[in-house]
């Protein structure tokens, strides 16, 4: 178990940047999730820090130690791959014990851990079987297994769920959870998926191209995004984004169709300068009185679990998402209200505005 | 409508049936010849079959002719070859797979080359560098020509086999604790076992019908391989049809037996060496 | 104090043995990819591209390996020598003629066998295996064996044209200075339509199922199905077989060296059996090798054509 610290990280291949400096430090034990749309260079900081690609500058420290020019084998870390990267000519056994095959541990040693971690992740049966022979969700908890016999200084996850069908996924995510919680052990797991960040990280990095957004717990990034494009990646259905001006006179927001909307506070920013509206679909509220504005309901989709309606509202399409099963109708008019506790103010740039 | 069909099956059936004629008939002629007995032979005239069948030839070619041991040597340099060429093919087309490296792109322009220029060309050259060396007509000095003639396209072909193997896999032996040539030995190579046994079979086959550069480097009987043995047959004794159909059947037995073990790989050897035969 | 103090010093002299040590890792891992392929490169640097450095200075010298006094430098001599050899131009023309020949027919016996075998029939696997088979037949066998065929004293051949009435007498035509070519030409078709077959097969299973089922829908009848889908998909790899394809076979002698040894009268000698036979038979390394820079230039010739002819093909698509 060892903390992780990542100081200025830049990569580049050939001549094209990828990752433009990245600071992060990782706490012994710690969970953290790195989140980010596909190509923004996720994995790519994966991988520098198992040592499986270069670094072009910056440092990286593992258990104080700098691994920079450590070969992956001498860094002490597990991976696990999202093709699972089982080795198909080994048994279940075989590929679980490689590791300490390698490092000569002796046979009961070897014997005895493949046999806790299997009783861990319930591969007790499938011990002498092959990858071939294995559904997808044992694939992934042999590939888990790999990584544990081993009692790492890190684990890192690169998107080992992606492969699997939506129900599986979320068993495995529950476990990898339950695992983390009884062996703490330092883990750095990649995904694009938003919602494995938000069920699983002590803390997430949200990453966009090549650059950190913002650092911080779950709830402080579905709370207090730093920038719009924290604020539209977390959270699904995503964030209404609204275009306007900020009107600093009463302390409104203005949208492109004239419309205003209170923010109930002043915010930190010049009478007349163009900022961009946040608010997340279910905290829009809608009939019920004291509402800003009416509008026509554009498109109703019941869920199941609630119901997401579109509205024709503030110059734009609202959406607007309630737990409740009997809403409005197409073609009805509606009162909506947008509570000013709950509205996020981004300026021209895109940072949050306080 | 069916009965158009009837006839275009037919047609086809017996297309193919012409082919099959075609690509066999010269090899049962060979067949033929060799088990037909001296005094039949140009006494029955074109028979398809000859009255009366025997192995003496075959005995004879056995028993008192030097075509043992030109086997022998054809089996050696094949077979060393074909080993050769493999460890250092897999080695090479590991390294075209694997890595981005300064002077990756030079390695391959390299190896086409030699893919695309007459090899007719290094006879005279070749034979000047390695005489004084003791490397004519000595079967090393063929092991090595072989060698470096066959290593081009079975490092294409090799590249071939290791791309279609995830880079993943090394990443996680390396990661288990493996050097990357650990890795190598004790993940990739198991597999691409078939791979390999295609390459070997490519490179024997192509080192078993190599012609010219024994014709060359090779003068006396001792360092005889088998083509040049026969073809010195063939001046020699040119009336012992028999004799020398009967070494011709011994020969194509090794390249039969490898054409089996790598017709699976026929496409992807072909393409790697597109200019290969 | 104290303790951070050791605690400073301890990491200080930890990075700096640490700094010797990563230079030599990071060279280590560095030259890896070097170290897999350099037996390759050394092994191909020294037996492919130095003989062939040395092949161009024995073009421009008097190199006889009978003659111990050779070796000297005689500027172009042998090139002037070359423009006056009337056994050379034939070679060129035969060259020509047998690259030609070969390739077409192979091309379009291959092309047909690969249609053959790409409809699913019963016994498709053995029959595959037996129509391909005569490519794994060494080539110097094969030579022999078609000239055996070609032998009127113990092959059939002369026999069936003679009966057929093709020939006015059951002879040779290996011996006969008109005809000879096509024996060679003819071995190396046996011999080389399983490479087009393979090389063919592979591109057509490679065309999409559902486009040849969307144009029947279409109304589309087979021979409009092969006009607008198959060819079109095969055509890449038909114009890149039949390029590289015809540079091997121009250089590819030894059937003619086997079968014919270029003759008679030097009817079926190719410029790739004309070096060997200087180089093998006449011991003349010099003029061997004159004859095979110019064959390179050729080569070289043709290579360029192609890639402007795909350029301007290239730029009118
Ligand atoms: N080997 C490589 N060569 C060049 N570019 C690469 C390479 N690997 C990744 N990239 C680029 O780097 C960027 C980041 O990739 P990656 O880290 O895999 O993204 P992700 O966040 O989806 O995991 C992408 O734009 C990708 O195209
Ligand atoms: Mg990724």
């Amino acid at each position: 178990m060892a903390s992780i610290d990542i100081t200025d990280i830049r990569k580049n291949y050939g001549a094209i940047p990828v990752l433009h400096g990245v600071d992060l430090t990782i706490r012994d034990g710690e969970f953290v999730v790195l989140v980010g749309p596909s190509g923004c260079g996720k994995s790519t900081l994966l991988r520098m820090i198992a040592g499986l690609e270069d670094i072009t500058a910056g440092e990286i420290q593992i258990g104080g130690i700098r691994v920079n020019d450590l070969q992956p084998k001498d860094r002490d870390i597990a991976m696990v791959f999202q093709s699972y990267a089982l080795y198909p000519h080994m048994t279940v056994a075989g590929n679980m014990s490689y590791s300490l095959r390698l490092r000569r541990a002796a046979k009961q040693v070897i014997a005895g851990k493949v046999a806790s971690a299997a009783a861990i992740l319930g591969l007790d049966t499938l011990l002498e079987r092959r990858p071939r022979a294995l559904s997808g969700g044992q694939r992934q908890r042999v590939a888990m297994g790999r990584a544990i016999v081993r009692a790492p200084k890190a684990f890192l996850f690169d998107e080992p769920l992606s492969n699997l069908d939506a129900r599986l996924r979320e068993t495995m995510r529950g476990e990898i959870k339950r695992l983390h919680q009884s062996l703490g052990a330092t883990s750095i797991y990649v995904t694009h998926d938003q919602i494995e960040a938000m069920t699983l990280a002590d803390r997430i990095v949200a990453m966009n191209a090549g650059l950190v957004q913002q650092v911080g717990s779950p709830l402080d990034l579905y709370d207090r995004p730093a920038n719009l494009f924290v604020a539209g990646f977390i959270g699904s259905p995503a964030m209404n984004m609204l275009g306007g001006t900020y009107r600093a006179a009463d302390a409104a927001f203005v949208a492109h169709d004239n419309s205003v909307v209170p923010l109930g506070r002043a915010y930190g920013c010049a009478d007349g300068a163009a900022v961009t509206l946040g608010i997340r679909p279910e905290h829009v509220v809608v009939g019920g009185a004291g509402g800003h504005v009416t509008a026509p309901v554009d498109l109703v989709e019941p869920t199941g679990f609630g119901t997401i309606l579109h509205l024709r509202a503030l110059g734009t399409d609202l959406k607007a998402f309630t737990l409740e099963r009997k809403t409005a109708q197409v073609g009805e008019t509606t009162s909506v209200a947008l509570p000013p506790d709950r509205l996020h103010l981004f300026d021209a740039a895109g940072s949050r505005l306080s | 409508m069916t009965r158009r069909f009837i006839l275009g099956t037919v047609a086809h059936r017996l297309a193919i049936l012409v082919y099959i004629i075609f690509a066999l008939f010269p090899l049962y002629w060979l067949l033929k010849v060799s088990v037909t007995p001296n005094d039949l032979l140009y006494s029955e005239g074109v028979r398809m079959w000859p009255s009366r069948a025997g192995l003496e030839h075959y005995i004879f070619v056995l028993e008192h002719s030097d075509f043992p041991k030109f086997f022998k040597n054809s089996v050696i340099v094949s077979a060393s070859t074909a080993f050769i060429v493999t460890i250092l093919a897999s080695l090479a087309g590991y390294a075209l797979s694997r890595f981005t490296f300064r002077g990756k792109y030079w390695i391959v322009v390299l190896m086409l080359l030699t893919q695309m220029f007459p090899l007719v060309m290094l006879v005279a050259p070749i034979f000047k560098m390695l005489s004084p060396l003791g490397l004519t007509n000595s079967l090393g000095g063929l092991i090595l020509v072989y060698v470096a003639f066959n290593v081009p396209f079975a490092t294409f072909l090799m590249q071939s086999f290791f791309d279609g193997i995830p880079k993943d896999l090394e990443e996680a032996a390396m990661i288990d604790g493996a050097t990357r040539f650990r890795a190598f030995r004790q993940i990739i190579l198991p597999l691409t076992l078939p791979g390999i046994a295609a390459t070997l079979g490519f490179v024997f086959t192509a080192a078993w019908s190599e012609l010219l550069f024994a014709l060359m480097l090779i003068s006396g009987a001792d360092a005889s391989t088998f083509p040049v043995g026969l073809l010195s047959f063939v001046s020699k004794f040119s009336v012992d049809f028999g004799q020398m159909m009967a070494a011709g059947v011994m020969a194509l037995i090794p390249a039969c037996l490898f054409f089996l073990l790598i017709q699976r790989y026929l496409v992807q050897g072909l393409t790697a060496g597109a200019v290969k035969g | 104090m104290g303790v951070r103090n050791t605690v400073s010093m301890t990491a200080f002299v930890s990075s700096d043995r640490q700094r010797s040590t990563p230079v030599l890792r990071r060279l280590a891992v560095a030259s890896e990819p070097y170290l897999y392929s350099a037996p390759a490169v050394i092994l191909i640097v020294a037996v492919m591209l130095a003989p062939l450095a040395l092949g161009f200075s024995y073009a421009f010298r008097d190199v006889k390996l009978l003659n111990p006094l050779s070796g000297g430098f005689i500027g172009l001599d042998h090139f002037r020598a070359l423009i006056d050899d009337k056994t050379f131009a034939r070679a060129l023309k035969n060259t020509f003629f047998w690259a030609g020949a070969s390739v077409a027919l192979q091309f379009t016996f291959g092309l047909i066998l690969a249609l053959l075998l790409n409809r699913p029939f019963w016994g498709r696997g053995i029959v595959q295996a037996l129509v391909f088979l005569p490519w794994a037949v060494p080539s110097f066998l094969s030579g022999l064996n078609w000239a055996w065929m070609f032998n009127p004293v113990i092959g059939p051949i002369p026999h069936w044209l003679f009966a057929l009435g093709l020939t006015d007498a059951p002879d040779n035509i290996l011996s006969d200075p008109h005809n000879a070519m096509w024996g060679p030409i003819i071995a190396n078709v046996w011999w080389g339509i399983p490479f087009f077959a393979i090389t063919l097969l592979a591109a057509l299973q490679a065309i999409p199922r559902d486009l040849y089922e969307a144009a029947s829908i279409d109304g589309a009848n087979a021979f409009q199905r092969f006009k607008s889908i198959t060819l079109p998909f095969l055509a890449p790899t038909i114009a890149i077989t039949i390029l590289l394809r015809t540079v091997w076979i121009a250089n590819f002698a030894d059937l003619i060296v086997v079968m014919t040894n270029g003759g008679p009268a030097d009817r079926t000698q190719i410029v790739a059996s004309y070096i060997f036979t200087q180089a093998f038979r006449r011991l003349d390394f010099g003029y061997a090798s004159a004859i095979a820079v110019v064959l390179l230039v050729l080569l070289m010739a043709y290579a360029l054509l192609i890639v402007l002819l795909r350029q301007s093909l290239l730029k009118k698509a």
